[in-house]
């Protein structure tokens, strides 16, 4: 692989990343006159305490000396204590991060699996039964909203068979030996990973399906066909390498919208890990803990690009060979 | 003279307009699911305008429900039961469309205003404008735009209108991208060649030929980017934006998730809401997608 490439990517992905750190600022500085306002115990708040917490929140002298602070704080991974528990945020978060990257991940690769491989048979047979009832089929799934089907899921299969629990990320006070923790723990994730998968599916299948019909004018194809390859091997040697390009762009775009996903779903099943913390920030209006969950989701992001970029060139020959 | 000739050079691009319309009307006809789509989208329009004769407005007041029983099944009274504090489902249903479509319509309006605006400049202008437009563009393509939302609405407050425009302001980057590369191709065209030649300002060349050329396709990408909106409506509101007292589909949701209702099955108050944005949704992405098929002939047969 080039190593201009990379190194052109990398540097790109850093000044996103710097550019967000510095429009966080903006907004929790300077559009948010005064944060401390939405500190819900303010009014309780002696003179000598409130003088604390804007030392504390780094609220003191001009926007450019707290903008220094700020900067520091956040190559130190201090983002200061939420105002709900009042710990300090960079340890609520990384307590929850590990629950929302395993159901993001575990999800991600389900939709991605089911997704290209509809998207894929509906392109190639373009037209046919399979591609007229799976479009159908994604066209609803991507209209619907991902927590709505976290509540169907919940009222008509938690609720009416009693097979799933309705939320939480264990049986509370329960303890089967490791191997039954972890079965307790898949048996909690089933419904969540459902709706997260159900909720990403249709786009999924739609952008792999357009990018395959796409590809199949191209020259290359009829080539392929004229050397007298089986309709397979057509297709899985020449077609779906080159449609799988297009898709994973568009796929690490919309990984943005996974991680709104992430939020609701947690909600609806009270899945405690980043999105329900998100939700309660925001009830809360707990602006630390949500500036950093805007940096981190953002950084999130950011990385998946990156990672996409690198499997484009991987897949690309003529970016991988490129000098 | 001068009076007679303008005049028929405006008959003259009405008439052209009139055929083009009618060329649009023709083909979405014969095309099946943007035929659908409009038909869907007629019939939510009817619903949110029948509001008045539906239920009374005062009817969404938290005092209306007072006598009335919470979360009661449906009933000849109540054709869609109650919630949690007894006030009537359909009501709340029947004007939520109005918020949501507000929402979606207005977030729709910024964003396509935005990315119109942007898109233009950056595919008209050249150098250093071009180049610091773009990274923006670039900056709101990647930063995720749900979180993006969530902070800004934090920050400049919870009501709808400032949910619309939160909305609006986090979606435009993708119509921005599409619009620049079509000014791009159409800045080559010879017609604008010929209107710079005889003397065009950049102005006149942008509203008069530019624009006109980009104008479809703004058309299309704006009612792909309603559906959008409203699905992020819903799901702001899911999370405690919007306002309860007068309750988009999303607030909807988020009153049956809180009281609870899932779990006794109250299916009347959470279903519908849900329902409801699945059918907009759809009426929206079905219609925008036909456009885009009709004003652009290289995506026939998708």
């Amino acid at each position: 692989m080039s190593r201009r490439y990379l190194l052109k990517k990398v540097i790109g992905a850093l000044l996103t990343l710097s550019g967000v750190v510095v429009f966080n600022f903006f907004l929790f500085r300077i559009i948010d006159r005064d944060p401390l306002a939405k500190y819900r115990g303010r009014s309780k708040l002696t003179l000598e305490q409130r003088e604390t917490m804007i030392r504390r929140m780094g609220l003191e002298g001009s926007k450019w000396d707290q903008f220094v602070v700020y900067v520091k704080s956040v190559f130190r991974l201090d983002f200061g204590r939420s105002f709900d528990s009042t710990q300090p945020v960079l340890g609520e978060i990384t307590a929850r991060l590990p629950a929302t990257l395993f159901l993001v991940g575990v999800s991600t690769l389900l939709t991605i699996c089911i997704g290209l491989y509809i998207g894929t048979k509906a392109g190639w047979r373009r037209g046919s039964r399979f591609d007229r009832t799976s479009t159908s089929a994604a066209m609803v799934l991507y209209s619907t909203p991902e927590f709505f089907f976290g509540m169907l899921l919940l009222a008509f299969v938690a609720g009416r068979t009693g097979w799933f629990p309705t939320g939480g990320l264990r049986s509370v006070g329960a303890n089967y030996g490791f191997v039954g923790n972890l079965l307790d723990r898949i048996h909690h994730l089933v419904l969540p990973v459902l709706t997260l998968t159900l909720g990403y599916l249709g786009s999924y299948a739609l952008i792999m399906r357009t990018s395959m019909i796409e590809t199949l004018g191209e020259d290359y194809l009829v080539t392929a066909r004229a050397k007298g390859l089986r309709d397979s091997e057509v297709m899985s040697r020449h077609a779906v390498p080159n449609a799988l390009l297009p898709s994973v762009s568009l796929i690490a775009i919309s990984c943005g919208f996974v991680i709104g996903g992430a939020i609701t779903t947690e909600t609806v099943f009270s899945y405690p890990g980043l999105g329900l913390a998100t939700a309660n920030a925001i009830r809360n209006n707990d602006l630390p803990m949500l500036q950093a969950l805007f940096l981190f989701a953002s950084a999130a992001v950011i990385l998946f690009n990156l990672v996409a970029d690198f499997v484009y060139a991987l897949l690309d020959p003529r970016v991988r060979r490129a000098e | 003279m001068r009076e007679s000739g303008s005049t028929t050079v405006r008959a003259m691009t009405w008439a052209r307009r009139r055929r083009a319309f009618s060329r649009v009307w023709r083909e979405l006809r014969h095309d099946r699911p943007g035929f659908i789509g409009l038909l869907l989208l007629s019939g939510f329009g009817l619903f949110a305008l029948s509001a008045p004769l539906i239920a009374d407005r005062s009817s969404l007041l938290a005092a209306s429900g007072r006598n009335n029983p919470d979360l009661a099944a449906p009933s000849s009274k109540f054709l869609l039961g109650t919630d949690e504090i007894g006030r009537d489902v359909l009501a709340q249903l029947v004007w939520g469309s109005r918020v949501s479509l507000f929402i979606g319509l207005l977030a729709t309006v910024v964003a396509v205003v935005i990315g119109s605006l942007v898109g233009l400049a950056a595919g008209y202008a050249k150098g250093k404008i071009s180049a610091v437009l773009l990274a923006i563009d670039d900056f709101f393509l990647v930063v995720p735009f749900l979180p993006l939302a969530i902070v800004l609405a934090v920050i400049l407050g919870r009501s709808p209108t400032t949910l619309a425009i939160v909305i609006g302001f986090t979606s435009w980057a993708g119509s921005a991208r599409l619009i620049r590369a079509q000014v791009l191709t159409l800045s080559e065209r010879a017609y604008v060649e010929r209107a710079r030649a005889l003397g065009a300002g950049s102005w006149h060349v942008i509203v008069r030929h530019v624009l006109p050329g980009v104008a479809p396709l703004i058309i299309a990408n704006a009612t792909l980017i309603v559906p959008t909106a409203i699905l992020t409506e819903s799901t702001l509101s899911f999370l405690g934006f919007g306002d309860r007292l007068s309750p988009s589909w999303g607030k909807l949701l988020d009153g049956a998730q809180s009281s609870g209702s899932i779990t006794i099955n109250a299916w009347w108050y959470f279903l519908p809401p849900g329902l409801c944005i699945i059918g907009i949704v759809l009426a929206f992405t079905l219609l925008g997608r036909a456009l885009e098929r009709i004003f652009d002939p290289r995506l026939k047969g998708r």
